[in-house]
This record gives C-alpha cells, structure tokens and sequence, in this order.
C-alpha cells in the first residue's frame, strides 16, 4: 500500500472511533477520500479493528452509494426517477451507454474518461428529464444534447 | 430618499438548471456598472432565496421596489441589463416579461403553511427566520408550556405523518412521552427516496430552521436529549444548508446546554444517507444510524418502544417536523380549520410529468384532484389528453382520468387504491404506457428490496420478470391473472411498507387500465406505443425527402438509401432505439 494511503486511513480511523464505530461513516470518508472504497483500505481496516471483511462489504454492495472501483475523469449521473422517466430517461441513458460503449454492468469507459452512474431521483422532477455532468445540473435535457456534450469532453481532452 | 430596492432570483436546482447562476452574476455586474451607483449597491440585497414553486417559468425574478413586489419570468442573463435599466433605473418594469395569468392561477388555489417561508425568506440567514417569528413558538413554550400541554395541541391540530402513513403525530408523540426511559431520540426522517418526490428537499434548502424547531418543540415534548436528521447524500445543497443552520441555531442558544435559560438540552446530529430506498423504512433507517445494512426487522417491538440503540424514539418526516413552529405558533383549531374531518391542514406536492406547470405546490387536504391538475398545474403539455395521475410513488397507484373529480386526501387516496404518500404526483398522458409505468416501479422496488423477506426478494423479481415478458410480447393468457394473486401475496405477507406496497402500482394499472394489459398480451400491441419490442418503424416513401439524416443517426446501420432516392429501415438490424423517428424532420418515419 502507498504510504499517502496508509496516512489517510489512519486518521479515518481515528475518526471512526469517535463515531461510536459507525461502519457507513468510516466507508463514506474513505469514499470521499479515494473516490471509492479500494479493496486495500477494508483489509486495513479489518486488520486494524477486527472486524471482518465481509461486514464491509455487506455494507458497501447494500448502498447504492458505495463504488468498488475508483470513476473515470467525468463523470454524468443520469436521474431515472419517474419525472425522468416518463420524459425520456431511458433513451438518455441508452444513447449514452451506445456512445460510451459501455458493456453490459459497466458504468466507467474503457479509456478512463467516462463514468456513467444512474440515480433514482435528483428531486429536480419539474426540469425532467435531468443529467448531471460533473456536478452541473442539465435539465430538460435531450440524448442529443447530453451526447453532444459528452463528445465536446471528448474533444478538449485530445 | 431613494427606493430600497431588493432583487430576489430563484437558484433552486430548476433555477440554476435555467441559468440562475448566471442572472444573479448579471444582477451584481449590472447594478454596480449601471451607476446604480454605489450608494443603490450598498441598499441592494441579492438574496439567494429557494424555491418558489412555479419552476417551470424559471428563472423566476422577484424584484421589490420599496416593498412593492414585481415578479420576471424565464428571465436570462441578457435580460437583466433592461430590468436594472428600465426598472430599477427608469421605475418602469418590463411588462413583457412579467410573470402572466399562469402565475396567478398557479398560487390562487395554494394554501401555504410549510412553505409560506420558503422562497420568502433567506435560508442562510436565523435573522430572517427569527424576524419572521421563527423560534417564538419555542421561547414561548419552554417559558410558558408542559409537555402535555403542546401535546395536546399538536393532537388537536389533526396533524398526521407526512411520510406517507398518515399517523397521527400527536399521539405518536404522546405514546413516546408515556414510554419509560431516561434517554430518548427524535429522528427526522429526510430520506426522501420516492423517485418523483421533493418536497423535503425543497423544505430543507428552503427554511431548515423550521424544521429544526419542529423537531426541538418534538424533543421537549417526548422528553428527547438528542436529535438526527436522516438526510440523503444526493441532496448536498440541503444538507449544506442544514449543517450551516444547525450552526447557527447552536451560536444563538436554540441548541445545546439549557436552551433559553430553561432546563431544556437537546443537540441535532446529521446522518448522511448512504443510497437505500429501504431506508425511509423507521427499523431500517434505524439501522443505517447504527451503522448497519439498513434492513427492517419485524414490528412490535415499535420504534417507540425500542427505536435506536433500544431506547424509545420518535421518526417524524421533514413536512411534518416543518409544520409544527407554525401550528404551536397559530393554534391547533387555526391548523384544522384546513382540510377535511379526518385529513387536516395542507400537504404539499410535487407536481411532475406531463404537465404544463411543474413545480412544487402545497394545498389544503380534500382539494379535487382536478382543481390540482387544471388549475394550478395549467392542464396537460402539447394538448394532449390525460390519462392518469400517479401518487405515492412505488407505494402507491394510478388513478385514471375518469376519477378526476376526487378529493385528495388519505381516505380518498386509498379508496381508489392509491396513498398520499410523501407527495409525488405525476401527470400521465395518452403517450405514457399503463403497463410500462407499472414495470418500472417493480423495476424499482425490486432493485431496492433488501433481500430480507421471501415474499418481497422472490415476488417483486417475478411480478418483473411477468411485466418484462408482457411488454416483450411474450405474455400469456392468464398473465394478468397470475399478476394479481402474487401481487395479493407479496402485500398481503411482506414484512415491511416496502414490500406490502410493492405491487400497488401493478394493482392499480390492472384496475383501471386492463384493456392496456390485454392488448400487450393478445394483440401484442402498445396502444401507447412506449414498449420498444412491440413496435416496428419503417419510412413513408411519399414524405421521404431522402436527405438523409436518419440514416447518418441510425446506430445500428439499419438504414439504407441514395440521394434523392427514399430511405428504408431494414427490420431485422433494428434495433427499436427511435432515433430515427425523433430526427426525422418531415415526419416520414412511421411508428406501429
């Protein structure tokens, strides 16, 4: 483990102590810290404070929150919340999966740059339908202004 | 003297969506430049208040010239250097982009209880809430009130959970109360997982202050210590907002130590969701505070009797919490001269989908289901005919066009087979598939079942994988038979809300839409024509203009054609996606 990481995970332990060992709280900081929960940080913490293995992951593969692999450089959250979906979510989300080539149970491209993460609702129904591209909300969005978008990312990156 | 001149843009997440960064950025550079000069400037204050309801007109742009109100609609950055010129400058508005009939037709009907102070008043600021009388229901109770005296009054209001259930918070306040135990918990609720609902995000970013004296005139009541706030992490700006005025209620004495000089401690903490629909369920939310998988466990014991780390615990959702400053500040009978004989006061809704006024609307309970989509929500977008109106969520049904002259109200909700649940409201038209719509709540549901019980992990996958089949044109005689008795059994023996109210939505649809079912099963049809596998595209040689878009869009290669020639759609490399049908500028492409 890189010696950057075994410093963060320490003092996310610490914290975690303070916090009556709440498990959500320890893997919600470590998310925030990493982006995801890498599979070094759970063995650490499961050496640290014994606890098993599988208790984390029990709680990581439970909340949809939780991603086992670190995202890609940009990162759309496309909402399918009913709003969104009786105005067109899942053509958004299919013409993005199209675009992205993403197969099936991927949501991160295979160059990196793109992450493709679904919501069940952003609770910005009266704008639907609704993607966030890198923490900016779009609203009244169409697949074909979302994918121009996305090509226009594409575009500044080369 | 001059004007006290106050500017007032909607940044909720509609109006930032709309460009309200960008109005408010133009406001500040405009003023300052147009020589309003310094001296205006200073007079000026740019509140970035929340949401006014009315999102579709965002940006929305209130503007008070010494305290008379005008208010823009879809106003643009460019737009604002008119306003400060003929306006603020000149003192004549721009009576072309001042909000119209709509406007007016949009509140009329409204009664505002939750959200009187919501858009009115600066969400950043305890001043303003103070000002408003915020927190004067708590001085005054702590000074003047038992317990039981605002107890009863919270009875005598009529006020009933506005989760969803329905029960009365009086009386689950009265049972915590009587409950042995030195240490006690309040919890609100903010895990607003209905997809299609906001009200609890708009309350939180709104006023957050009236929901944290809810819950401390709660915790006096029931005799509670501490307090959680149970938040969703994908609303960052309410939870911003609650920490900032949790902060602030702290550094005037409204939290903490002998709040008020009285004998009264009481502390707020934020728990951060963690993305679990199951967790609006009270044991299961419970869990996720301790830190658990968040899944519910059998009832009794109740949350009031053994809540979080078994001590007694009261879980009130954010609406609730937010009406009562304002019920123990006007009165219970002031409260319950609102509404109907068993459903008081208002209930506030997101009104969504195929309606001309989207936007967040709060109303008295027994209001007609057609006074909420005709009046206020301005009927139905691009002339097309209403077909159904969904309330409740995954929890709740369909009601269908015929019944639009009902009540809303938790009786009459129910007698259609629908909830009030937490306030989505979403507005079906004659394009949206009763079968589809019925899917895509199993599709839910069963993604967010914990996995606990057999009825509600193995029933909800086969309600599904049924619908799929249906909507694939793989249905069979008896399906909806079929659907009904498992429908039966998951809500007759799940063991939480979640899986009891699972198969509402299919319920409700084969109640009032057979037809729908029985035309995806024996014609394998979609009269809506939502359900891709049902349907076939193919080109109108006669309105082909061959200029060749669709077949550039197509993703599939399907598509063939010359110049000048007209196009075809090779059926068997379609793959249904629609884009064709979409792009298509003369409308030569055909759908079946």
């Amino acid at each position: 483990m890189k010696k950057n990481m075994t410093g963060t995970l320490e003092k996310i332990v610490a914290s975690y102590r303070e916090q009556r060992g709440n498990v959500i709280f320890l893997l919600q900081e470590t998310q925030g810290a990493f982006g995801y929960v890498p599979k070094e940080a759970v063995e650490y913490f499961s050496e640290e404070l014994d606890i098993a293995a599988s208790k984390f992951y029990g709680v990581t593969t439970f909340y949809s929150q939780f991603r086992s692999k670190p995202t890609g450089k940009n990162v759309i959250v496309a909402c399918c919340g009913t709003a969104c979906h009786v105005k067109g979510a899942e053509k958004i989300s299919s013409s993005l999966r199209r675009e992205l080539s993403l197969p099936e149970g991927e949501d991160t491209s295979q160059d990196g740059e793109f992450t493709l993460e679904m919501v069940a609702c952003l609770g910005t129904c009266s704008v639907a339908p609704v993607v966030l591209i890198n923490g900016d909300v779009r609203g009244k969005t169409s697949s074909d202004k979302v994918v121009r978008e996305v090509r226009a990312l594409r575009k500044k990156k080369s | 003297m001059k004007p006290a001149i106050e500017v007032r843009v909607c940044m909720g997440p509609a109006g930032i969506s709309a460009g309200g960064k960008d109005v408010i950025e133009a406001f500040g550079a405009t003023l300052a430049r147009a020589g309003v000069s310094a001296e205006v400037k200073e007079r000026c204050s740019t509140h970035q208040v929340g949401c006014m309801g009315l999102c579709a007109r965002d940006v929305l742009v209130e503007v008070h010239v010494d305290g008379e109100k005008t208010v823009y609609q879809y106003v643009k950055a460019d737009m604002v250097q008119r306003i400060v010129d003929e306006h603020l400058v000149g003192g004549a508005p721009v009576r072309e982009w001042l909000v119209d009939e709509t406007y007016e037709n949009f509140y009329r009907k409204q009664v505002k209880i939750v959200l009187s102070d919501c858009g009115v008043l600066d969400p950043e600021d305890i001043d303003g809430y103070i000002a408003a009388g915020g927190y004067g229901a708590l001085r005054d109770i702590l000074a003047n009130r038992a317990p039981e005296e605002v107890i009863n009054e919270i009875k005598g209001s009529g006020i009933r959970g506005r989760g969803g259930a329905g029960f009365p918070t009086g009386i689950k306040w009265d049972l915590a109360r009587k409950t042995k135990g030195d240490v006690k918990y309040i919890i609100c609720n903010a895990d607003e997982g209905d997809p299609g609902a906001f009200m609890d995000r708009a309350v939180i970013e709104g006023n957050p202050h009236s929901v944290i004296e809810g819950m401390l005139i709660g915790a006096y009541a029931i005799g509670a210590r501490q307090g959680y706030v149970y938040i969703r992490a994908e609303y960052p700006l309410a939870v911003e907002r609650l920490k900032l005025a949790l902060g602030q209620a702290r550094e005037r004495g409204f939290l903490g130590k002998d709040i008020l000089g009285a004998d009264f401690t009481f502390d707020i903490e934020v728990k951060l969701g963690a993305g679990a629909f199951v967790c609006g369920e009270e044991t299961a939310l419970i869990a996720s505070i301790e830190g658990q998988r968040g899944m519910p466990r059998p009832k009794p014991p109740f949350p009031i009797s053994k809540g979080l780390w078994q001590r007694p615990t009261v879980i009130n959702n954010v609406e609730t919490l937010a009406n009562i400053p304002y019920i123990m500040r006007k009165g219970a009978a002031w409260y319950a001269s609102f509404g109907t004989e068993k459903s008081k006061g208002t209930k506030v809704f997101a009104l969504t989908g195929k309606i001309k006024n989207p936007g967040l609307i709060e109303v008295p309970m027994g209001i007609t289901l057609r006074e909420i989509i005709e009046e206020i929500g301005g009927g139905i977008e691009g002339g097309k005919a209403l077909k159904a109106v969904q309330t409740g969520g995954p929890s709740g049904g369909c009601i269908p066009a015929s019944l639009l002259d009902m009540n809303v109200d938790y009786e009459s909700l129910a007698k259609v087979g629908s909830i009030v649940g937490s306030g989505g409201m979403i507005v079906l038209d004659e394009d949206d598939c009763m079968v589809n719509v019925a899917k895509y709540f199993v599709h839910f549901t069963q993604e967010e079942s914990c996995g606990k019980c057999v009825p509600c992990r193995v029933g909800t996958k086969r309600l599904l994988e049924m619908l799929e089949r249906i909507t694939k044109g793989q249905g069979r005689e008896g399906d909806i038979e079929r659907l009904e008795a498992l429908s039966d059994g998951v809500r007759t023996t799940a063991l939480c809300g979640l899986g009891q109210s699972a198969p509402n939505p299919v319920l409700s649809t084969i109640r009032y839409f057979r037809e729908e079912y029985e035309a995806h099963i024996r014609d394998k049809k979609c009269p809506a024509k939502v359900c891709k596998d049902l349907l076939t595209y193919s080109v109108d040689a006669a309105l082909c203009k061959a200029c060749g878009v669709c077949k550039k869009e197509c993703p599939a290669g399907a598509i063939a054609g010359e110049k000048k020639q007209p196009h075809s759609i090779d059926p068997s490399k379609c793959i249904r996606c629609g884009i064709c049908f979409d792009v298509c500028k003369f409308k030569s492409v055909e759908r079946h």
